[in-house]
């Protein structure tokens, strides 16, 4: 396809993507089709894959297609191995795509849909697919060195450790936000309570048949699982149906919580055979196969949306999550755009698997370009509801009280009239008790998907199954995610504590393990239970500093890039990567700087610390506390979590400044200094610092 | 190492992404590996592979994604 005829497809390519855009900017009917979104995301995704990762490939990186990759120097079989690049496309895209995409963007809807859409696919292009491309380039070209160790390597000693510590932070973080998204899920609900709970006897039951009865039969294992599964959410509707067993799967988010805890240390001290690695291999076969069913569901149904293009909450008086569009749409949304994780997931197992350098665009900038799209149908699911049963769904009791009529008529207030059959039959239909109040984002997405694919499959009867299967499908792989997360935590803290007392960091010791896990488990089950007894939701308060957090990640990884480019002495390109880091360095200074000192207290921490303090001197008790002492609790919380924002906001601007020191040196010394492991193995450091 | 260098039928990729996306690396691959290179060395079994890479997996410092 070159010459004139190839020139022509693009331009038809780019004409139908700037027709979609102008569709989905500028509708103001009634409704909008969800096709031109997918076409005009399409089109975005192809032509800066076929222009700008180019362009990022061939100038700015100038990848070298016969140099060795780490595959190829140390074929062990093993680690490092060279792998089939469609392969190794769908490794990594397995491994980056998480719950993050499909929760930011659903929260994010409540500024309407065409935000949440321009940033997901302005982000992408430009700052996520970048950073996932760049480290992983990097990393292929240091023999598949890990993020911190690059940063140490590549910019000191203490940089590589702020690096560390703040992705601990961020394991901690994410850990709780994802723990209460389930809690919030399956609180108050015996259907999926009763189905999450089945999947880890069916688990165990994999991974003994994987284990004894037939080893290493990943397929047959997984397949079993799969079955057994399916016939878990039927038996929760059986469960759900009948009073005495519904009233004992039926829990409040409190309990869940404990249970999660609890759970959360036993699970991540097991052998991985037994739990953890079947689970993980049934939640990612079932991840992958439901984006896929949830791509076809929409590119078929071609649902409406209902959401307004742009709603009256981006003035930043929304119930979803508080603070203005800019910069807190952008620290919502995470993941679909740029996320800081992927820097560590394009540092590990993938650069060792590249048979050659070149493809590191495809794998790098392509995987992310796919997981963005996921961000997409996320935020289409949410926006095919009408918006009277998305908000009534993601604002707290507090502001809508707990019945439908309270719901119906302050959701009507805002201007999505709906009435309370309507709020009551949305629940009848997905089998639950309630729909209100259930924050989180899974909920949300659970009954748009349900929505999408019964349409697809089984009408309006399956509406239920469909419901229960999304909410399991999110549950499965975020207690996967809590599992492997909360192993990584303890490996990272035994690490840090061995720096002081040696003997801590021996993985095999019993005491060091459990007193690492034991570490990281307070940590995430702290912000897990302030999370679930926040009268806001919880989610309100952490997800805006998950997000802080995870972009944050990314500004480093990508000042990782800068300084990279820059000791390459190919600073001439390097604002590929200087245009994100700032953007992101913008956002989440700000955004941490609003959560800390803003003066309202919905969106700062510091007064909502001081109108509960200046309550509790008057001897006043202030919803949702009960007692003085719960009071006192609200206060702590607040100031832990302004610690934890302004430590997030110190780590960005201590990078910063060992970025531009970095960046200095290497503009001081005439001769290429990036410390790059080239051909025949040695480092070819053109002149070593 | 050149047999990496051939497409693969479809039916085969598909069953290696598969097994890949959940840290299950080719065995075979890894067995032609071992023959070639290291002749001298004993090979791991199907299950010894398995599980290998199983432990692997988990007892690594990145973790999942969020």
């Amino acid at each position: 396809m070159n010459g004139t005829a190839g020139r022509l497809v693009w331009l038809i390519v780019a004409l139908v993507g700037a027709a979609s855009l102008g569709v989905v900017a500028l509708s103001r009917g009634e409704t909008v089709n969800a096709l031109w979104v997918v076409v005009a995301a399409l089109c975005t995704y192809t032509i800066a894959y076929r222009f700008y990762s180019l362009y990022i490939a061939n100038t700015a990186l100038k990848l070298d297609g016969g140099r060795p990759t780490p595959a190829m120097r140390h074929n062990d079989g093993l680690d490092y191995v060279p792998t089939d690049k469609w392969v190794l496309f769908g490794h990594h895209f397995a491994a980056i795509a998480g719950a993050g995409p499909l929760v930011g963007p659903v929260l994010a809807a409540q500024m309407g849909y065409l935000p949440g859409t321009l940033w997901i696919l302005v982000g992408v292009v430009f700052a996520g697919a970048v950073q996932d491309f760049i480290i992983l380039f990097a990393s292929t070209r240091r023999d598949g060195r890990s993020l911190g160790d690059m940063i140490k390597s590549e910019m000191g000693t203490v940089p590589g450790v702020i690096a560390l510590f703040g992705v601990l932070l961020i394991m901690i973080i994410l850990l709780a936000v994802l723990a209460l998204i389930v809690v919030k899920a399956l609180a108050g609900s015996p259907w999926g309570t009763f189905t999450v709970f089945a999947t880890m006897p069916i688990a165990v039951l994999m991974g003994i048949y994987g284990r004894f009865i037939r080893p290493g039969r990943v397929g047959e294992m997984s397949a079993i699982g799969l079955v057994l599964l399916l016939l878990g959410i039927m038996g929760g509707q059986w469960v759900a149906e009948d009073p005495a067993w519904a009233a004992a799967f039926t829990f409040k988010g409190e309990t869940l919580a404990l249970m999660l805890i609890a759970y959360g240390f036993i699970a991540s001290v097991l052998p991985v055979w037994l739990l953890l690695a079947p689970r993980d291999y049934l939640s990612t076969f079932l991840k992958i196969g439901t984006i896929i069913a949830l791509a076809v569901g929409i590119l078929i149904v071609m649902p409406e949306l209902h959401m307004p293009a742009v709603s009256r909450f981006v003035d930043g008086s929304g119930p979803v999550f508080s603070g203005q569009l800019f910069p807190f749409l952008f620290i919502t949304i995470a993941c679909g755009s740029v996320s800081g994780f992927h820097a560590l997931i394009s540092s590990g197992t993938t650069p060792k698997m590249l048979e050659t350098e070149a493809q590191a665009r495809m794998i790098g900038y392509g995987a992310m370009l796919a997981e963005s799209f996921v961000a997409i149908m996320a935020l289409i699911s949410a926006c095919v509801l009408h918006p009277g049963v998305y908000f009534a769904m993601n604002t707290p009791a507090g502001v809508i009280g707990t019945t439908v009529d309270q719901a119906a008529q302050v959701v009507g207030n805002w201007g999505f009239a709906i009435t309370p059959d309507e709020l009551a039959q949305v629940a009848k239909n997905v089998g639950e008790t309630t729909i209100l109040s259930r924050a989180g984002g899974a909920p949300t997405l659970a009954v748009g998907m349900s929505t999408i694919l019964s349409s697809l499959v089984g009408g309006q009867s399956m509406t239920a199954f469909w419901y229960h299967f999304a909410i399991l499908f999110e549950a499965l792989f975020i207690l996967t995610t809590v599992d492997a997360g909360t192993r990584v935590a303890r490996f990272m803290i035994q690490d840090l504590l061995g720096t002081a007392v040696p003997a801590l960091r021996v993985t095999q010791s019993w005491g060091a393990n459990l007193l690492a896990t034991a570490i990281a488990v307070a940590g995430w089950g702290y912000f897990l239970y302030q999370g679930v007894v926040d009268p806001l939701g919880g989610i309100n308060t952490l997800w805006p500093l998950f997000g802080i957090s995870n972009q944050m990640l990314a500004a480093i990884a990508l000042m990782l890039g800068t300084v990279i480019l820059f000791k390459m002495k190919r600073e001439k390109f390097a604002w590929v990567t200087i245009l994100p880091t700032v953007w992101l360095a913008i956002c989440t200074l700000t955004a941490g700087w609003q959560k800390l000192f803003d003066d309202n207290p919905a969106v700062g921490f510091l007064a909502h610390a001081k109108k509960f303090s200046t309550a509790l001197a008057d001897g006043k008790v202030l919803a949702p506390a009960k007692t003085t002492e719960a009071m006192a609790r609200v206060i702590t919380n607040d100031y832990v979590d302004a610690t934890l924002c302004g430590l997030f906001m110190a780590v960005v601007v201590s990078m910063l400044v060992f970025g531009i020191l970095n960046i200095r040196k290497a503009l001081a010394n005439p001769r290429a200094t990036a410390h790059e492991v080239g051909i025949g193995g040695a480092a070819v450091a053109a002149g070593d610092d | 190492m050149s047999a990496q260098a051939q497409a693969l039928p479809f039916a085969k990729l598909v069953a290696r992404m598969a097994n890949l996306m959940v840290g299950l690396p080719d065995y075979d691959s890894y067995v032609e590996h071992r023959r070639l290179n290291h002749p001298d060395q004993p090979i791991m079994s199907r299950e010894e592979f398995f599980r290998e890479r199983q432990e692997a997996r988990y007892s690594g410092k990145v973790g999942r994604c969020c």
